[in-house]
């Protein structure tokens, strides 16, 4: 298998299918309806191929595997591929996500339904490889390029004010990238190469450079996470896109933020990110705090699930920077559960939206009675969301308040009254949703789950119920390259303290 | 008796062969009338085509010829390259519109040709006097064509606008030479080079007058390719004149201009970069932000695109600004990628006709998505391109224009830089919305004509797929760049 270049064939097996779609030809009718099930093949079978990396995956090293390597711009810059425990299971995710969300989008898209999937599957391809890349340009490049698919899909796809929801996402995002890309040139001509294994080696950058660069890949990846006081794009976006674009946009592209922490900030600007912990604890707590409390107002679903992933990714960024096993470990997984609970419950909101078209919360209530099926999996997302043992969010949560704790006791303290008050409006909505009397004649109407959406949730309930209950799975995957990581970050603070004693 | 000697001529062949074959087409073109302009223009295309041949036939090595008048080196070769397609691309994008809007008359691919000499005697112009004569043969051509149309208002005035402007920009230009005549007693680049070092040699400072006369020189050369502040003329010319025209002028000159620029700049003075770097990082901070502010507003696509290309000649000048082999490098990996960017888009524009008229409002992409899905895909792509989106081609032009910049450490113009593409993306983006968000209006006439959509999907292929295989064109753009720093 080591022959097997898996890791292109798994980033570009979507867009084969997006090539097949777009050359078909034919009556609108039957195009739809063939881009529909190639789109849902082809999201599939790379899943399936995509597991294949899992099943090779060697839990024993932290260096990279499955790595391809070939000339491609020269002069240092190269089309390197590669998977560590960081990145493996965000490649997995990914592709565990796309064909749900092909499935969630399969009557809810009625329109231009082939450009819609082609879309989707250009998307795929960018984000499993921002995971993949190993180089600084080519994953510039897979980062940037999302860009397009999903101003496309916010804005041809999207709700009332699309247009504003699409362009904000569009130039926020690109603002903070811009400042990276000057980084990586920075970097590129210090380092001479833009190859990320090479860039890890510690000592490359003095001190004050590694404020400006840290800096400047903070800008990016901060408005991709989205940390405060940059957030205020995502609620926007989260509103206006379609379902299932909302689904990727919490699953896997807020991801990349934290993802792109990990393997750039932490282990190429150490002693930044040092200097910078308590800035971004500070942040972090805000985050938790203050968009959960603007989460309790929220009067449309969508909005509140948003601001909830602003809150949820505050103990990311926590955990992140808390620097230690825990932290680091609890804030990964916070984020593949993250990945896979909002994505939930943005398919739960887009249930009852494809029957009701509003998402305003107080058109709702009583649909236990009705809709038990929904019901329940609305529920057990809602507890996840929550954080309730059992269930994958409570691992993610405990881990990174755990890391916290060491690292700052107050930190850990005020994050602690985020997963009250999480509890607090994540019930609310549950309650005035699923719960009160139904009085309302056309929400009497709607019907329960078909067997479309059962399928649908059926894997994300497997999968949120197994992150709860049994993690080593997935904690074993991550152990041995997060451990990697903070011995490389402490031999580099050691070194910069060396030399700051000789120095005196 | 002593023989006539003939300078060698070889270096020059491309010049000569276009030149006469231009005036054997004139002659051709007399004797048929305006019946045969379709035919003039084809072999106007077969003579750029063979033009390009002679080019690419040239030695590597650098040559000069008419008492070092006249050079030849890498770098002038790909600039000529660029220049040869940006013309041939501009004939064939105008076979259409000429037929459409009357103006089929055998004379304009003749102007087209006649511009094409002074451009490549522009990028080969080793001497003051060989750069004003380049300069002048390629603007009295262009001034002809911006007024086209006789019969139009706006493209005489575009026409006139343009002359009276260029008029006084070359005056500028000469008497910035003049002054560096004066202080360093030669118009020959490689003499004055020799002159400075001489005068630098003791520890010695340029005169002021020398710095003067760079300015001057500068000022002149900024008119010319249309950077702030002496761009007002672009978007009224940009607008006014017919839009093949535009297409024109918004490629091969603009090329040549900037490879002149680069080579006025750093062949002669390319010692004393402190003199005139900061000039030009001005000129290029001003152009990049106004460029991208100024276009927001816009309705008119043309005026938008002129917008669009005094925020690029900006990118491109951050390279200048640089002084170094690397930034030259990027200014023409950018001027390569800028080509196909605008020889797209402006295919695109030419194919926007309603009921047999042609439309330039922005508004009038509505809804193109669904009436013309391809064409549509295409202009998308050379929007996302132009606002330097990757994977998109006009990625790479920024990403080797901010690697110079920032290896010269010119930090604070390369934030610039960025910031100022961040709000030009916000103009591309409008346009990508209009055609994709958008309902449709009144849609377009179908289809696109066959030398429209040829051009369009070579162009498009070519922004879409270059990252794929971006080493033949930078490995190119090195040595060519190479060629400039000895």
């Amino acid at each position: 298998m080591s022959s097997m270049p898996l890791l292109s064939i798994v980033t570009f097996l979507p867009l084969v299918g997006a090539a097949f779609i777009l050359l078909a030809r034919g009556p609108d009718e039957i195009t739809a309806r063939n881009a529909r099930s190639v789109a849902l093949w082809t999201t599939t079978i790379t899943f399936l191929v995509s597991l294949l990396i899992w099943l090779n995956f060697d839990n024993t090293t932290a260096s990279f595997q499955f790595v391809e390597k070939t000339d491609w711009i020269g002069a240092g810059i190269n089309y390197h591929m590669g998977v560590d425990g960081i990145s493996m299971l965000f490649v997995i995710l990914t592709t565990f996500l796309m064909p749900l969300c092909i499935l969630a989008s399969w009557d809810a898209i009625g329109t231009r339904v082939k450009e819609y999937m082609i879309a989707f599957l250009v998307m795929e391809t960018l984000m499993i490889g921002v995971f993949c890349a190993l180089d600084l340009v080519l994953f510039y490049l897979f980062f940037e390029a999302g860009l397009i698919p999903m101003f496309l899909i916010i804005g041809i796809w999207g709700g009332k004010r699309r247009i504003y929801a699409s362009f904000k996402f569009f130039l926020y995002t690109l603002l903070g990238s811009v400042l990276m890309l000057l980084a990586i040139l920075y970097m590129y001509f210090t380092a001479g190469t833009t190859d990320i294994p090479s860039l890890m080696k510690t000592g490359l950058f003095s001190g004050t450079a590694q404020i400006w660069l840290w800096l400047a890949f903070f800008a990016s990846f901060a408005v991709k996470m989205p940390m405060w006081p940059v957030h205020t794009w995502l609620p926007d976006a989260h509103v206006e896109a379609p379902t299932a674009g909302s689904v990727i946009l919490a699953g896997v592209l807020l991801k990349m933020g934290g993802y792109g922490f990990l393997r750039f900030s932490l282990p190429m600007f150490p002693l930044a990110s040092e200097y910078f912990a308590p800035f971004v604890f500070a942040l972090s707590v805000i985050a938790i705090v203050y968009t959960s409390l603007v989460a309790l107002m929220q009067e449309d679903m969508k909005k509140l699930i948003a601001y909830s992933s602003v809150a949820h990714m505050g103990f990311v960024t926590m955990g992140i920077f808390a620097l230690n096993t825990q932290g680091i470990e609890g804030a990964i997984f916070q984020m593949l559960s993250h990945g896979i609970v909002s994505g939930a419950l943005f398919l739960c909101v887009g249930v009852v939206y494809d029957r009701l078209h509003t998402r305003e919360i107080a058109r709702y209530g009583g649909l236990a009675s009705n809709m038990p099926k929904y019901a329940l999996v609305f529920m057990l997302f809602t507890m996840a969301n929550v954080g309730l043992p059992g269930t994958g969010g409570f691992v993610g949560e405990l881990l990174t308040l755990v890391g916290a704790f060491q690292a700052n006791t107050w930190v850990a303290l005020i994050a602690t009254t985020g997963v009250i008050l999480s509890a607090a409006y994540a019930l609310w909505l549950y309650r005035r949703v699923v719960f009160g009397e139904l009085n309302k004649d056309d929400v009497k109407a709607m019907l329960d789950m078909n067997p479309r959406e059962i399928a649908t949730f059926a894997p994300l309930v497997i999968l949120a119920l197994w992150m709860g209950i049994y993690p080593a799975p997935f904690l074993d995957v991550l152990a041995v390259s997060v451990q990697n990581l903070l011995d490389q970050h402490q031999t580099a603070l050691a070194a910069a303290k060396a030399v700051a004693t000789a120095a005196r | 008796m002593t023989a006539i000697s003939l300078p060698a001529l070889a270096p020059a062949y491309p010049e000569i062969w276009l030149a006469i074959a231009t005036m054997a087409l004139l002659m051709f073109g007399v004797f048929r009338g305006d019946g045969s302009t379709r035919l003039v223009s084809w072999l106007a295309v077969a003579i750029l085509a063979v033009t390009m041949a002679l080019v690419t036939c040239l030695p590597t090595a650098q040559q000069t010829t008419f008492e070092g008048l006249f050079v030849v080196d890498g770098f002038a070769r790909f600039a000529k390259i660029l220049i040869l397609l940006g013309s041939a691309f501009a004939v064939i994008l105008s076979l259409g519109f000429i037929r459409y809007e009357r103006m089929e008359r055998f004379e304009y691919p003749v102007l087209i040709l006649l511009a094409s000499i002074g451009m490549l005697m522009m990028v080969s112009a080793n001497d003051l006097i060989a750069l004003y004569l380049g300069i002048e043969l390629q603007s009295l051509s262009l001034y002809v064509m911006a007024a086209f149309k006789r019969d139009s208002s706006r493209a005489t005035e575009a026409g006139l606008k343009y002359f009276v402007l260029g008029a006084l920009s070359s005056g500028m230009l000469l008497y910035g030479c003049s002054m560096i005549y004066g202080f360093t007693g030669s118009t020959s680049f490689p003499l004055i080079a020799q002159s400075l070092s001489a005068a630098l040699t003791g520890g010695g400072q340029a005169s002021i007058g020398l710095v003067i006369g760079i300015v001057f020189l500068s000022a002149g050369l900024a008119f010319k390719v249309s950077a702030v502040p002496f761009h007002m003329w672009t978007p009224d010319v940009y607008e006014g004149a017919p839009t093949p025209v535009t297409a024109f002028f918004a490629v091969a000159p603009k090329v040549a201009a900037m490879t002149l620029f680069v080579r006025a700049l750093l062949s002669p003075f390319g010692e004393i970069v402190g003199e005139w770097q900061q000039i030009v990082i001005v000129i290029s901070a001003l152009s990049m932000i106004l460029g991208a502010f100024a276009a927001i507003a816009q309705t008119n696509i043309k005026r938008l695109m002129a917008y669009s290309s005094i925020g690029h000649v900006g990118y491109a000048l951050v390279g200048l600004a640089a002084g170094t082999e690397e930034g030259v490098r990027g200014i023409l990996i950018y001027l390569a990628i800028y080509l196909a960017m605008n020889v797209g888009t402006f295919a695109c524009i030419l194919a926007m006709r309603q009921k047999d008229q042609m439309v330039e409002g922005v508004q009038d992409l509505a809804g193109l998505s669904k009436t013309h899905p391809g064409m549509a895909l295409l202009l998308a792509a050379f929007m996302f391109s132009l606002a330097g989106v990757p994977p998109l081609a006009g990625f790479f032009g920024k990403f080797y224009i901010f690697m110079a910049a920032i290896n010269a450490h010119l930090y604070t113009l390369a934030v610039i830089g960025v910031l100022s593409s961040v709000v030009g993306a916000y103009y591309y983006l409008r346009i990508i919305k209009i055609m994709y968000f958008d309902d449709a209006a009144e849609p377009l006439a179908k289809p696109v004509r066959g030398e429209l959509g040829a051009v369009m999907t070579v162009t498009g292929l070519f922004t879409i797929l270059f990252f794929v295989l971006p080493g033949p064109l930078l490995a190119a753009a090195e040595t060519a760049a190479r060629a400039l720093f000895p």
